[in-house]
């Protein structure tokens, strides 16, 4: 799919007046989070990285957002959402028991690891798990519909859209301290704003996005 | 990291962070622990942090204890959603019922300053007919306050915040001009004003607690649109660099990372101090008084905690209500895409409202308002709404997120009925501290259900007029609490009274939304800091009198 957004580089304003020294240290620290699991274990992460590629499935021509790093550093630092549903266990606890409880029905119903599924019976697995449907012993009376909502869509998506590369996807502006924006209107764009493309001139919208500064 | 605020009390050692300046420090006037203050007030946010300002200008000795972190925005925020969930109430609560509500980002704060440091600002009075809902309108509760006292106090904080806000404001009675002068619409804001010319109704510029001009050291907003996440510009005019300045100034202390898990009362009665944990371990603080200012989740929990033999239902509470009647506000929306760009994450999240259905009750099938507000997502937050509100995943997710620059909405801000079984209880578990955490149990009744199907129903029309397409409702999110230790006249109906205090425990106050009798279709903010000023002067009145 042609992207909408072409040449567009959130990280190129990294040194103009949107980008502040507090924000360079948060946004440098998430990209240079190491690629390896430190919460979980080998084969919890391998089912999370399959899971992943599936919740946000990722274009091959760009290097991929580190999803299920992104998350595993959640778990790691067990950064909870400050509630929870009654019939869930704690943040950690929930992720162990729904990673295990989805390979666990993927090696019963496939006899595989969920990991070595082809992605149309990986995607079975998950709507099945959100719409409730799953509920072998490895859940541990967890409701896997609750678990896929509460947790595992949250979760990933919420990784997903904390990395620079997914903002240039969608042509946010990102970080905009001290700068801000002037343009407020219907079609105005700042000239620090990505440039959409039109279906008839990709070309301008890439040179637009060049100046993006 | 000697000096990282997640780990390390910042105000100590006779000084306070200077929240206007980077590294900055102003000093603090400090008591000792063994010293018997005027006030001790757990909390600074809308409710705790007014109060203690307007205590210590009045000349009382005020410590305001606060579990949260101090921070100086100017170098500790980033504009990242992500990083910046440092400043929301991440401690585990328990939710369930019908409709187990959605807390943390959208609630609860865990800063000095409470959940203003990372509010959308929006700062609107009651329509004085609520404050006497059950006699006027004939559902909920009235509240033991005149509108008339409280339009004077909503003066008084639209003064101290500065709020900007439209010439002339279409709804209720006449109030006084706005401090300041609007801020620009953005594109969200003006399909709103589309829809509602379409429909036929009113609409206005949102009074908004960021400055739209110079104020003192805030420069004017500069539209960046991470209001939710933290101010990083000083703009907004939290509690945090409005009222905590005034505070510490006038002889406040702040005590921040200081978790207090029991009020503590002697056995005639009286309230004598608070039990906290700072820098490892368990302290004690004496005060003539304690107010307890911790919201509607918070401040339950601890009248909960702090039960004895002699009151072993907790403090405050032989009505029985400590912890009932918790209300949300409904925060439903309609969503759908325009043709134009729109970039709704440039400027404030809400910058045009229309409160049409809380003062028109023509044609309505439901008791209460609502007002509609333009929204402006940021990434994570509208991934997170077309995730659990739509259920998108895979490809059908990421070709929707796609068309984020071309997406707007309307939300509502929708009064739901005081409810005893909606309710905060201590839990089995506990937490790092060792105290039963909350659990916050949650179910509609039929008048919510049928405001929020009007509300639906209405935006989704005035989004079609405004030329949206592709327009799905997000039928489940929650804002604002109130309730569950409300005022009242009657000591048996009531936690507190007009004055916000304790009708059992007589030294004991209760100062933030928890008190309030019902919620009103309007962010609750501006009146719990009105609340506060009128506690303030009350306590005033009652001192020199002798009555405190």
């Amino acid at each position: 799919m042609a992207e909408r957004y072409p040449g567009y580089d959130v990280l190129a304003k990294r040194h103009t007046p949107s980008w502040n020294e507090q924000t360079r240290r948060v946004i440098d620290a998430r990209l240079a989070l190491p690629r390896e699991p430190r919460f979980l274990s080998e084969d919890e992460f391998r089912t999370l990285v399959a899971i992943a590629a599936r919740v946000v499935p990722q274009p091959a021509d760009r290097p991929p957002i580190p999803v299920a790093a992104l998350v595993d550093h959640k778990l790691e630092k067990n950064h909870g959402d400050g509630y929870r549903h009654a019939a869930l266990p704690p943040l950690r606890e929930a992720w162990r028991r729904g990673l295990g409880a989805i390979d666990q029905e993927a090696r019963e119903a496939h006899k595989q690891p969920f990991h070595r599924l082809d992605a149309p019976t990986q995607d079975a697995v998950l709507k099945a798990a959100q719409e409730g449907r799953l509920a072998g012993a490895a859940w541990q009376g967890m409701p896997s519909a609750l678990f896929f909502s509460h947790r595992l869509l949250r979760d990933i998506v919420l990784a997903y859209y904390s990395h620079p590369t997914s903002w240039n996807e969608i042509g946010f502006g990102g970080p905009a301290s001290p700068r801000g924006y002037v343009r407020m209107g219907f079609n105005r764009r700042d000239p620090w704003e990505a440039a959409e493309a039109r279906e008839d001139d990709e070309a301008a919208a890439r040179q637009e996005n060049k100046r993006v500064r | 990291m000697s000096d990282d605020p997640l780990l390390v009390p910042r105000a100590r050692h006779g000084r306070a962070p200077d929240v206007f300046r980077p590294g900055g420090w102003v000093p603090m006037q400090q008591y000792r622990e063994d010293e018997e203050v005027d006030f001790a007030i757990v909390g600074t946010g809308a409710g705790g942090g007014t109060l203690a300002c307007r205590l210590a200008e009045a000349g009382f000795s005020v410590v305001a204890v606060a579990s949260k972190k101090k921070w100086r925005p100017l170098e500790d925020f980033a504009s990242d959603e992500t990083e910046q969930t440092k400043l929301y109430w991440t401690d585990e609560r328990i939710v369930d019922g019908a409709n187990p509500l959605q807390l943390g980002s959208n609630n609860s704060g865990k800063s000095v300053g409470g959940s203003t440091v990372h509010f959308a600002m929006v700062s609107l009075r009651f329509r004085p007919e609520w404050f006497k809902a059950r006699s006027k309108l004939g559902y909920g509760a009235d509240w033991p306050i005149d509108w008339q006292e409280m339009w004077h106090y909503y003066d008084e904080v639209e003064q101290a915040l500065k709020i900007s806000g439209p010439v002339r404001y279409p709804w209720g009675p006449k109030r006084p001009r706005y401090p300041y002068r609007p801020h620009e619409v953005n594109a969200a804001g003006l399909v709103l004003a589309k829809g509602a010319e379409a429909m036929g109704i009113e609409w206005a510029p949102t009074p908004l607690a960021t400055v739209s001009a110079p104020r003192d050291l805030s420069p004017p907003c500069v539209y960046r649109g991470f209001c939710t996440s933290g101010c990083s510009t000083n703009a907004k005019q939290s509690v945090l660099i409005t009222w905590l300045p005034r505070a510490l100034a006038a002889g406040a202390e702040i005590r921040d990372l200081a978790m207090v898990g029991r009020v503590a009362v002697n056995d005639a009665g009286r309230a004598i101090g608070v039990e906290y944990h700072r820098e490892g371990r368990w302290r004690f603080q004496r005060a003539r008084n304690v107010v307890v200012a911790g919201y509607a989740i918070e401040t339950p929990r601890l009248l909960l905690n702090s039960a004895t033999p002699r009151y072993p239902d907790g403090l405050a509470n032989s009505s029985g209500l400590v912890g009932k009647n918790l209300m949300v506000q409904a925060n439903q929306a309609v969503w759908g895409v325009m043709d134009d760009e729109i970039r709704s994450y440039k400027g404030p999240p809400s910058l045009a409202i229309t409160e049409h259905w809380n003062y028109e009750d023509r044609g309505k099938d439901f008791f209460g308002g609502y007002a509609y507000m333009s929204q402006g997502p940021l990434p994570t937050l509208w991934a997170n709404t077309e995730a659990s509100g739509r259920g998108l995943w895979g490809q059908a997710l990421m070709t929707e997120m796609e068309k984020y620059n071309h997406q707007v909405g309307l939300k509502i801000v929708g009064e739901m009925i005081p409810q005893e079984r909606n309710r905060v209880t201590l839990a089995d578990e506990k937490d790092q501290y060792g105290l039963p955490i909350s659990r916050v149990t949650y179910s509609w009744c039929d008048n919510d259900r049928r405001l929020i199907a009007h509300s639906l129903r209405f935006m989704g029309q005035a989004l079609e007029a405004a030329g949206a397409r592709d327009i799905w409702r997000q039928e489940d999110d929650t804002c604002h609490m109130n309730g569950t230790a409300r005022m009242g006249d009657d000591p048996r109906r009531s936690v507190v009274n007009a004055d916000c205090r304790s009708w059992d425990i007589r030294n004991l106050w209760i100062c933030d939304g928890s008190v309030f009798p019902t919620v009103g279709g309007v962010n609750p903010s501006l009146t719990i800091q009105a609340i506060a000023c009128r506690t303030a002067d009350r306590i005033r009145t009652l001192a020199a009198r002798g009555e405190l």
